[in-house]
């Protein structure tokens, strides 16, 4: 990666951090509802992939723990902290909440919370890209416990049959909500599993963005080269419980501990500054930077934005009814 | 007009959109070069190529939600399942996905894709193979439910169907493929909302839909030569949403109502039928509402058996009767 693109990438991962931690704090304030699943110590497996990726041109499906990749493929984070707060300025008009945040201009095709579901929404948004004929891709983030449902052998079976243009991301947290891949999962190396389907698959640290990047950017170009999926497994870890109900029980604090020895953030912040690009002073301030960005702009967005209207609590169900008249109707012209 | 079988009906609807649209696309099981279980897709397969014309793997929740993703993207699939009691398998994508999509990224996201699937008893399937699904579908909101009770109605719902940029369940028969009838020879699209009156009355109404339309057609005759009864068929060929509208006029004008339907009782077409007749219409009513239903059992195999399980056009009439004070 070029020098201006770690900087910046940088100030989006510190953005991505701040933001995360700022919805915990909402959340603790009841300012934020329902689940809250938050993305810090994975921030380099978004960052890195989608650097090798083109984002608002390539099409990205995720799960519930969304909010880094809609905003890593171009949605405003001011939108989607309005989406958190359930207001109709939300990026899915406060309709959706924090596991379906969606940005179709930018073709973040959406958080889905039953886990493993995107797996061949994924293929099918390949499927659509071959039929027309474009040089986008499709690319799945999930995390390795979505690999123990039936789909995923499913999707892997028909994306490789059909050589759909379609990147599996696999952000191998080592749980599955409380219960580690150990106990959970015969095969601890997901890539593993996906040779019996034919498909190209690797697997490298997710905590180092220069190393995510690399492995992105051979699989990013063999899947828009037209050779059909590819499966990138990522070793990473989150700091946070699954989800803000989660006392972490489940684990100890020593392994926590270990793991963020290997913050993503604090190892491109100290080859930057090792590369004489920036300062330790630099870091702070725009650590300081983001979180005014956040406070001021951010969550005075969400906090200002207006609730949607109960009235149009049935908005959306089906298509504006007065464009489909003709096939409900069948006056057709 | 031709006369023609429902599931030529149904190839021709694929036929006319596919060679229109090269968006509309069609899958499932042996659907290509077998030519469709059911030969709702007979011919396509050569006519289209295996890109638009795909032979799926068995893997029905796997296949589903690729059609549904690919939706996302302007593609018009028309999915078959090819036996209702398989849609378990897709419901996950049908319902999370499919039906919730628009809503919850707040209209950014549609999905218009169609789902045809076969269900009903047919001749000894078993518990696993005779399934009547449709009123589980039918209280998804965001889905919308169709069932064609003849060939014309199976070609002008599956074109509205695929024209719709909502996603459309399509319930078909096992039993009702070869089935005879006329159908328009120019384009037709038929209304996805609504009911249709099969044959007017003015004593009671039979409502029916998919295959319990033709039963309540026999037992009209029946009753009306037998009994001096002139009983209204009232063809409910949307079941989401019911056309309440159409429910009330015709109670309103009859005071008597019976909903014959191949499925179990509870949680049932009949059961809503009844419920809007409640709401819209209770003091037209001269007599309770009958529900005429099959058994709440597992579909049993022995031939006496699955007879008695499943109602007929007989079951309709001694319905009608005893609404009247003569079984």
């Amino acid at each position: 990666m070029k020098i201006e693109d770690k900087k910046r990438v940088l100030r989006e991962m510190v953005l991505h951090r701040r933001f995360e931690e700022r919805c915990y704090q909402a959340y603790i304030e009841r300012k934020i509802g329902g689940f809250l699943h938050l993305y810090p110590g994975q921030e380099a497996c978004c960052n890195g992939v989608m650097e090798a990726a083109r984002p608002g041109h390539d099409y990205v499906i995720t799960g519930y723990r969304d909010h880094v990749h809609a905003i890593k493929c171009g949605a405003d984070p001011k939108a989607v902290m309005a989406e958190l707060y359930g207001k109709e300025t939300g990026s899915s008009k406060g309709r959706g909440g924090s596991m379906h945040i969606f940005d179709g201009d930018k073709r973040f095709m959406g958080g889905y919370a039953l886990v493993g579901g995107p797996f061949p929404l994924a293929a099918g948004i390949a499927k659509a890209i071959q039929l027309k004929g474009g040089d986008e891709i499709a690319i799945c983030f999930l995390g390795d416990a979505a690999n123990n449902q039936g789909v995923f052998h499913e999707t892997l079976n028909m994306a490789a049959l059909w050589k759909l243009p379609v990147l599996f991301v696999c952000e191998n947290n080592l749980y599955g909500i409380g219960t580690s891949i150990e106990r959970s999962t015969a095969v601890v190396h997901q890539h593993k599993r996906v040779a019996a389907y034919n498909i190209p698959a690797d697997e490298c640290d997710g905590q180092d963005i220069e190393i995510v990047y690399e492995a992105a950017r051979k699989a990013v170009d063999h899947v828009r080269s037209g050779n059909g999926p590819y499966f990138l497994e990522l070793m990473t870890y989150r700091y946070r419980g699954h989800s803000m109900s989660d006392s972490r029980g489940y684990r100890s604090r020593e392994e926590e501990e270990l793991w963020k020895q290997r913050d993503p953030i604090f190892i491109l912040r100290d080859r930057l500054i090792k590369d004489g690009a920036m300062t330790m002073a630099d870091f702070e301030a725009l650590e300081k930077e983001t979180d005014a960005y956040i406070e001021n702009e951010v969550i005075k967005f969400a906090e200002e934005s207006p609730e949607p209207r109960v009235e149009d609590l049935e908005k959306y169900v089906f298509a504006d009814r007065a464009t489909q008249l003709p096939w409900l109707t069948g006056k057709a012209a | 007009m031709a006369n023609i079988m429902y599931w030529e009906a149904i190839q021709r609807a694929h036929d006319e959109e596919m060679a229109r649209d090269p968006l509309v696309i069609c899958m499932g099981e042996d659907i290509g070069v077998a030519g469709g279980t059911y030969k709702a897709t007979k011919g396509l397969y050569e006519k289209y190529g295996p890109l638009r014309v795909m032979d799926t793997p068995i893997s029905e929740g796997g296949f589903t939600g690729l059609g549904i993703g690919a939706s996302f993207l302007g593609v018009r699939p028309v999915i078959e399942i090819m036996s209702v009691n398989f849609a378990w398998l897709a419901m996950d994508q049908m319902f999370n996905s499919a039906a919730k999509v628009r809503y919850m990224s707040g209209g950014q996201l549609t999905a218009p894709c169609v789902f045809r699937s076969a269900g009903g008893a047919a001749h000894q399937l078993g518990a696993q193979h005779s399934a009547r699904m449709e009123k589980v579908f039918m209280g998804i909101a965001g889905l919308r439910v169709v069932t064609p009770s003849n060939p014309k109605q199976a070609y002008g719902l599956l074109k509205s169907a695929i024209r719709c940029d909502d996603p459309v369940f399509i319930n078909e028969h096992e039993l009702m493929y070869n089935m005879k009838g006329e159908v328009p020879d120019g384009e037709y699209f038929h209304p996805l909302e609504g009911s249709e009156i099969a044959r007017s009355g003015t004593d009671v109404t039979l409502f029916g839909y998919n295959i319990s339309v033709h039963w309540c057609l026999k037992a009209a005759e029946i009753l009306d030569k037998q009994y001096g009864i002139s009983a209204e068929v009232v063809d409910l060929y949307s079941l989401s949403p019911l056309d309440r509208a159409g429910i009330k006029t015709s109670v309103s004008k009859t005071h008597r109502a019976v909903i014959a339907e191949e499925d179990e009782a509870p949680v049932g077409v009949g059961s809503e039928v009844i419920a809007i007749i409640n709401e819209e219409c209770f003091f037209e009513l001269d007599a309770a509402p009958v529900r005429v239903h099959s058994a709440l059992v597992p579909q049993p195999y022995n031939h006496t058996l699955e007879k008695a399980a499943i109602p007929d056009h007989e079951d309709v009439v001694k319905a009608v009767l005893k609404l009247f004070g003569k079984a």
